[in-house]
């Protein structure tokens, strides 16, 4: 893995910001789903199908993948919207969002759209999963990378750390979870509803290898990720910090939205904002 | 033409005359997997601290590399086994039923059966003859909570040899599946040369005026009912090893109800929504016939004897029996 160069790097933030505005008509078009996750989460995904992962949009199920599993389902716009600008299907898919007979469920379904790995929605289970996964890796002897996004508020859950224990027990170094810290969920602040701090602190008391940085920027999510990927012996956690909502103002760090898609009037002015951004960023790097 | 195989061809002990010999179900999983593990590499064992008692531990001193411990987490077990399915591995997870998929339902529902992958579960310690532990670790909901799930494949054999059986031939087809087993020592009823194959019931017994359709290890008290129906009353009963839960043998439910005009169902679990259930539903649907069903009477077990605890639950030879001569009277 190398860094990107600093013309990769604004092609990077360019799809970045092709992803955000992706998530903005997909939810229009949805009329329902979540917005805060998903966009600021957009520069993490870019960050890895554009930088970190090995991986074929041409050829899905090529074995030698590395996985990525998308935890917290219900920020799966993010992730439709990376898949179609990295070349997995056509951006106009994502106007059909949560539609009848779409690929792209509310939820992702694997069996529906193989590349998303698995099926999530139900939180706390996609480290689980990816334990297995990264297990069986070790147990074949194959070099893929096991990538798991999980919310903060995910944390709440008890088999989130069941299976940050096994991760530990079988020193799974092929593995790395990317943790939203945007400290947001449906009833407002995680530090108010059930707090998770000190969270750094709870996963090297379970062993793994951490490493915190900020999420919505994408040189230093990479040189994170690659400073942790060369980490031997332990599974790794990026808690990702992230201002929910990034790249939409009215909606930066506001917890209602959470789990609501903007209006028509809220959508055009989201991707005017984007449309700006892109400008600056085609200007100045 | 029922699919069911017939009592014939079934080879079954000679439990009328001979001795019959006592084995716990579960030992047949334990011999079941350390053969499937030597047929194929990808067959796992993952353990959620329970080895002795789900009888883990010859698979993994056979097959020590195919062998995981990841202590007691039942959620775990299932997500995790998801995972390692979706790489291509074949993991068994076993637990007592009650944990799993007691516990784990919903990780059941979502990561195999929803997302279609390969995971296999061994229900322990299945019923009231789990005995002296009591209603915590007695599990008579798990045919309920599995068989209403899309693509799961949900067996309960009826002696230790079959279980071996079912063990091998689940590991074998692709697909999530349940397979459920008991604690206690059980009349082995069948033998190597008993046929078995997923989703065709077995006729151990033929008769024509009462069907018992049974499953478990209370296969063996439907036969003894039979037997004492036939001395006592002159009622002959066709006996149906209905060990497929799901996907049921439908032409074989239907069958017993048009050739004896009515059917008892017999099961260690909740009358509620169990295997009774089904037959109640397939034949409500084809060929409506007076049923009578043999099982708990939606109520929690208790600490207590196996035998007595079948007894006290309504399970035993003598309730058989009665069930039967209500059946044959309701014919009309």
């Amino acid at each position: 893995m190398q860094s990107p160069s600093p013309a990769a790097l604004t092609e990077l933030k360019l799809k970045a910001n092709d992803i955000r505005q992706g998530i903005i008509r997909s939810l229009l078009a949805a009329g329902s789903g979540h917005s805060a996750g998903p966009l600021d989460m957009s520069d993490v995904f870019t960050a890895l199908y554009g930088c970190l992962m090995r991986h074929d949009p041409k050829n899905p199920e090529w074995p030698e993948r590395d996985r990525l599993l998308l935890s917290c389902g219900h920020i799966a716009p993010v992730r439709y919207s990376a898949m179609a600008n990295f070349g997995y299907f056509p951006v106009e898919e994502l106007l059909t969002l949560r539609k009848f007979g779409t690929r792209l469920q509310g939820h992702p379904e694997r069996v529906r759209l193989p590349a998303v790995e698995t099926t999530s929605g139900p939180l706390g289970e996609g480290l689980a999963q990816g334990v297995g996964m990264a297990l069986g890796a070790k147990m074949d002897g194959k070099d893929f990378h096991v990538w798991v996004v999980t919310s903060d508020a995910e944390h709440q859950c008890g088999l989130h750390w069941e299976a940050v224990m096994t991760g530990a027990k079988f020193k799974l170094d092929n593995l790395t979870a990317v943790v939203d810290r945007n400290f947001i969920q449906i009833d407002g602040s995680t530090e108010d509803v059930m707090p998770l701090e000190p969270l750094a602190d709870k996963y090297r008391s379970f062993n793994w290898a951490v490493f915190e940085c900020d999420g919505n920027d994408i040189a230093e999510f990479i040189e994170t990720a690659q400073r942790a990927a060369r980490f031997k012996g332990k599974p790794h956690v990026i808690i990702a910090n992230t201002v929910p909502g990034k790249g939409v103002s009215y909606m930066e760090g506001d917890y209602t939205w959470h789990g609501k898609p903007p209006n028509a009037a809220q959508a055009d002015e989201a991707l005017r904002e984007l449309a700006a951004e892109r400008e600056r960023i085609l200007a100045n790097g | 033409m029922a699919n069911a195989q017939t009592a014939e061809a079934m080879r079954l002990v000679d439990y009328r005359n001979g001795e019959i010999k006592q084995v716990p179900t579960r030992n047949g999983f334990g011999e079941g997997l350390i053969e499937a593990g030597t047929r194929d590499e990808n067959v796992l064992g993952i353990c959620a601290d329970l080895s002795e008692s789900t009888r883990f531990e010859g698979f993994k001193k056979a097959h020590p590399a195919q062998y995981i411990e990841i202590g007691v987490s039942e959620q775990m077990l299932v997500a995790m086994a998801g995972g390692l399915a979706s790489v291509g591995k074949i993991p068994w997870i076993a637990s007592y039923a009650m944990f799993n998929p007691g516990r784990s339902w919903e990780q059941v529902r979502t990561i195999m059966a929803l997302n279609e992958t390969n995971v296999k579960i061994a229900g322990a310690h299945a019923g009231v003859s789990v005995g002296p532990d009591g209603a915590t670790h007695q599990a008579i909901e798990d045919i309920a909570i599995m068989r209403v799930i899309p693509h799961m494949t949900v067996v309960v054999p009826c002696d230790s040899v079959q279980t071996k059986k079912a063990t091998l031939a689940l590991s074998a087809a692709w697909g999530p599946a349940y397979l459920r087993f008991g604690r206690e020592k059980s009349a082995v009823i069948t033998t190597d040369e008993t046929p078995f194959q997923i989703g065709v019931a077995q006729i151990f017994r033929e008769g024509s005026d009462v069907a018992i359709v049974a499953c478990g290890i209370l296969v063996y008290n439907a036969l003894l009912a039979a037997d004492r129906l036939a001395r006592e009353d002159g009622i002959e009963c066709r006996v149906v090893n209905n060990h497929t839960v799901k996907p049921m043998d439908e032409a074989a439910i239907v069958d017993a109800a048009q050739s004896c005009g009515t059917v008892v169902t017999v099961e260690e679990h909740q009358k509620h929504a169990g295997m009774g259930s089904r037959v109640a539903e397939i034949l409500a649907q084809r060929h409506p016939a007076p049923i009578e069903m043999v099982g708990v009477e939606d109520t929690f077990g208790q600490s207590g004897d196996p035998v007595e605890l079948i007894e006290f639950y309504g399970m035993g030879v003598d309730a058989i029996v009665a069930a039967a001569r209500r059946a044959h009277k309701r014919k009309g």
